[in-house]
């Protein structure tokens, strides 16, 4: 295999360095754990050559192979790996996905533009708005349409609401997965703040089906200024306690510094996004690089990592969680009034007022349940930055109502790439931590 | 080579006046092409995905690419210059093959694999073309047009029940 270049560890960076508020950040060199990585670190071997009498047991090169999952309590859902060990050290990791494959894709093809966000809010369960926002965007811009300033503000609201509650949940599940139990109860309790308020406002704790092509479903309830203030209060005054419980606990250190390491150089051929690729030190961030929604109008910073290691992507997310907070503080003093949809009869059906009184409301609803709302031909391709990285919505449509093709690039399929190359080296007791690390969420990944 | 016309490959590669960002190259020169943006700093493959067009043939085209059943989109990142370009690929129904872009790309296996399990599109050259999604022994490639919706065989029917 020829490509030594992109496990080389040489600190050539094509990108400007000095991008970050924080003024120029280096690559610096790993600390311990550097493994030569250009023997490769993907496993190739066909998922049932673990049935019996397929491996050779009496293979004299000292290394087995062990299968992790896809009924592995760390494995966040239905990941299964096929790892190679020399004794306790990995070598080689394939990661076997497709347990969770539902045909979401196939799915898409058959729903109207209309039902089309139910269906891809299922995709990753953990920040369903950001599968919202994707396919309303891109359906937007294929029909052409501008939204309402307020539409725009409240799905930034409720996208940096659902980033703070995706990465709390990853909180959570990482103190799991490192033996500290109590961070699993604070992650979840701090999340179920969140929910309480998405369920005071779509209706449903998840899969809200809230961002729909045209704004929004609803606009916020009476009083969300201060269900909103309260979230940020909490929040942002508990992620100082998990500092206290996590960031300076030396067990903790010592379980994620130098573990799990990934090089910039690596991260970009293997097309990482989101909190791995940051956590490289490259300052890549869609809301800043690429602004989408209103992005450029609130401060923020995009938070990069070092060493690439599991704590980097940690502090990362962590410290996001404060961005976050920070941006809809803003939000909060930025929110415009006005519609919260765009006014549009072919495309966002009529209030329900106005349906007992005037026979063509009755007629545009009926039409935009039913039949939906056709699509100019076109094709387009779209991506948010998701609390995992990019998440991109290809969307090809042939005239219809419905669309021809809908391609998600999930994040998380796309990242578990690098898992092969973050384990190699290391041990199999710190494999759970770098899975946890790389923030997987299986119903993304299979779709 | 920047976005839209090449210098020297302007008779193959074909972009829409409108639209610099999308670039159609034939097959023959995908590799190419794909190599020639990369050295030109796109550093990163985003995206793989291929298109059936088998129900859709009279799709808007610019003028000088013959539209094809099948369709590779290549997403490419430029993380210097912040901007993306899509490569479009025409790929005939006879045989739907391409070049992979593993030796480009490294992240492309699992897109490639993606597209192979669902379109049937086949990456030469690729380490490990295996379905990724669907299990080992499916037929047929769902994503396709033709593929039958409803009509999916029964999976483990000749099981013995659980007594």
């Amino acid at each position: 295999m020829s490509d030594d270049r992109f496990y080389s560890r040489a600190p050539r960076r094509p990108w400007s360095p000095s991008e970050t508020s924080e003024g120029s950040q280096e690559l610096l060199p790993a600390a311990r754990g550097t493994v030569a990585h250009s023997v490769g670190s993907v496993l190739r071997l066909p998922e049932g050559a673990l049935d019996s009498g397929q491996i050779d047991v009496e293979r004299d090169d000292e290394t087995m192979i062990i299968n992790m999952g896809p009924q592995h309590p760390s494995t966040h859902g239905v990941l299964r790996l096929m790892l190679e060990l020399e004794g306790e050290t990995v070598l080689r990791t394939k990661p076997v996905v497709g347990y969770l494959h539902t045909g979401m894709e196939k799915t898409g093809e058959e729903l109207t533009y209309v039902q089309g966000a139910t269906n891809v809010t299922r995709m990753d369960y953990l920040s369903p708005l950001h599968n919202e926002l994707v396919f309303s965007l891109a359906t937007e811009a294929l029909l052409g349409v501008t939204l309402p300033a307020r539409a725009t503000w409240v799905r930034m609201l409720m996208c940096e609401l659902n980033r703070v509650s995706s990465h709390l949940m990853w909180m959570a599940t990482n103190g799991m997965d490192l033996g500290s139990t109590s961070m699993m109860i604070y992650g979840f309790r701090e999340r179920e703040l969140v929910l309480e308020f998405f369920e005071k406002t779509t209706g449903v704790r998840m899969n809200h089906n809230f961002i729909r092509p045209g704004g929004v479903a609803a606009d916020l309830p009476d009083g969300w200024e201060d269900d909103v203030e309260i979230i940020c209060d909490t929040v942002s005054e508990r992620t100082y306690e998990y500092d206290e419980l996590l960031t300076g606990q030396p067990i903790f250190r010592e379980r994620t510094e130098a573990v799990g390491n990934i090089s910039a150089e690596v991260a970009v051929a293997m097309s990482a996004t989101g909190p791995i690729l940051r956590s490289t030190g490259v300052p890549w961030d869609l809301r800043r690089a690429m602004p989408y929604l209103a992005y450029d109008q609130v401060e923020f910073d995009v938070i990069v990592g070092t060493y690439g290691d599991n704590f980097d992507r940690y502090s990362i997310r962590l410290n996001e969680i404060r961005e976050s907070i920070r941006i809809i503080r803003q939000i909060l003093e930025k929110m415009p009034t006005g519609d919260y949809r765009v006014q549009d009869a072919k495309v966002t059906p009529p209030p329900r007022r106005r349906i007992d009184e005037s026979m063509e409301a009755l007629i545009h609803h009926f039409k935009v349940f039913t039949e939906g709302f056709r699509v100019p031909e076109g094709e387009v391709y779209v991506a948010v930055e998701s609390p995992r990285g990019e998440l991109g919505c290809y969307l090809v449509s042939d005239g219809t109502s419905k669309p021809y093709r809908m391609h998600i690039r999930g994040p998380s399929f796309v990242n578990l790439q690098s898992l092969p190359v973050m384990l190699r080296g290391g041990l199999i007791a710190d494999a759970v931590a770098v899975i946890s690390s790389v923030d997987p969420v299986m119903g993304e990944v299979d779709r | 080579m920047t976005a839209g016309t090449g210098e020297q490959s302007a008779a193959v590669t074909v972009s829409r006046p409108d639209r610099p960002d999308v670039v159609f190259v034939p097959r023959e020169r995908y590799h190419d092409a794909i190599a020639e943006l990369k050295a030109g700093g796109f550093e990163m493959c985003v995206d793989v995905c291929a298109v059936d067009y088998l129900s859709h043939p009279g799709r808007a085209l610019p003028e000088g690419v013959a539209g094809e059943r099948f369709e590779i989109v290549v997403n490419l990142l430029s993380l210097s210059e912040k901007r993306r370009v899509r490569v479009r690929v025409q790929l005939p129904d006879s045989d739907p093959s391409v070049p992979t872009l593993f030796d480009l790309y490294p992240g492309t296996e699992a897109m490639e694999r993606e597209a192979y399990d669902m379109h049937g599109i086949v990456f030469t050259g690729h380490p490990d073309l295996t379905r990724i999604l669907m299990p080992e022994d499916w037929e047929g490639h769902p994503l396709r047009k033709d593929y039958g919706v409803g009509r999916v065989p029964v999976q483990f029917k000749e099981a013995p029940g659980p007594r």
